[in-house]
């Protein structure tokens, strides 16, 4: 066990102990908040493995974005503050289906690897994973592009009921009805 | 380095995202528990990175960061549908949603149709 072993037990122990907690908790908003000490800990856990880049980039948009956006998400729509009941349904197939992926999974990667020893390669820093990118794997990097631009017009097009429509409505009355009806076609 | 820690973090991650989704009903904590499935991915193949030797340098890692890219999309457009779902229904229990057309009465409150769609 050398010290990096170490450090990955831990932050493993701590990820998997808030991955428990964000699937188990009673509090909509203590979840978001679990799943930040996962994500850190899961950052912690890159950067041991030697990649730097992504350890950031794994805080900067999961901690940073995509956390605040579920946690306004929650607000937005209109969770109760303190413990809920009804957040779950019966648990036995959630548990049976979950819990057989999961040790089936670490029955497999255990029987592969053992207790067997590699050494860390070279760090991803920025200027190597960048040549990577700019280099090999530029067509993807690009198409991943698109990709983000359809997500944000997708998105858009979503939550603006009145995008989308045959024709604006054609009298007062069925304006005032958009915000009601809001999206019954798509 | 023993590839066998973070290998076994990642798996018992991704079963907790899948008991997660199969669990909750509030359609916000079953997008939460889809990042913990996409982050246990993200670990086992940053770790893959370390343990393969791949033709390419650190492709394990700059396949990390497309999934993480893919997954900021993904969250983007799910809490679109999550918050137009709450307009619609005033609910955000992913059991209470009707897999019936939007304009049949069954389940959930019937929407208003619009006069110059009813005639179509």
């Amino acid at each position: 066990m050398t010290g990096a072993d170490v450090l990955l037990l831990a932050l493993g122990a701590v990820a998997v102990g808030a991955g428990v907690l964000v699937v188990t908790t009673k509090h909509l908003v203590r979840a978001g908040l679990y799943l930040v000490v996962c994500l850190g800990a899961l950052a912690g856990d890159f950067l041991v493995l030697s990649a730097e880049l992504v350890a950031w980039v794994q805080v900067l948009i999961y901690v940073g974005a995509v956390v605040v956006l579920l946690l306004f998400a929650v607000m937005l729509t209109r969770a109760p503050i303190g413990a809920s009941d009804d957040l779950d349904r019966p648990g036995w197939p959630a548990a049976l289906i979950g819990g057989g992926a999961g040790l089936g999974l670490t029955a497999l990667l255990v029987d592969a690897y053992r207790w067997s020893t590699v050494a860390l390669p070279a760090a991803g820093t920025a200027e190597r994973l960048g040549e990577q990118i700019f280099q090999s794997w530029v067509l993807p990097f690009e198409v991943l592009s698109v990709l983000l631009l359809s997500a944000l017009v997708g998105a858009i097009v979503l939550s603006r009921p009145d995008i989308g429509r045959a024709g604006p409505p054609a009298d007062g009355r069925a304006a005032d009805l958009v915000d009601s009806e809001s999206g019954g076609r798509r | 380095m023993r590839p066998v820690i973070p290998y076994v973090t990642a798996a018992l991650l991704f079963g907790l995202g899948v008991y997660g989704v199969l669990r909750r009903r509030n359609a916000v904590l079953v997008l939460m528990s889809v990042e913990l499935m996409l982050n246990a991915v993200n670990l086992i193949l940053v770790t893959a990175d370390t343990t393969a030797r791949a033709v390419l340098p650190h492709s394990g890692q700059v396949f990390a960061l497309f999934v993480i890219v893919l997954a900021a999309a993904e969250i983007g457009v799910g809490l679109a549908i999550v918050l137009q779902l709450y307009r619609l229904r005033a609910t955000v229990a992913v059991d209470d949603v009707p897999l019936t057309e939007p304009s049949d009465p069954v389940g959930g409150r019937e929407p208003v149709v619009l006069e110059s769609e009813a005639g179509r």
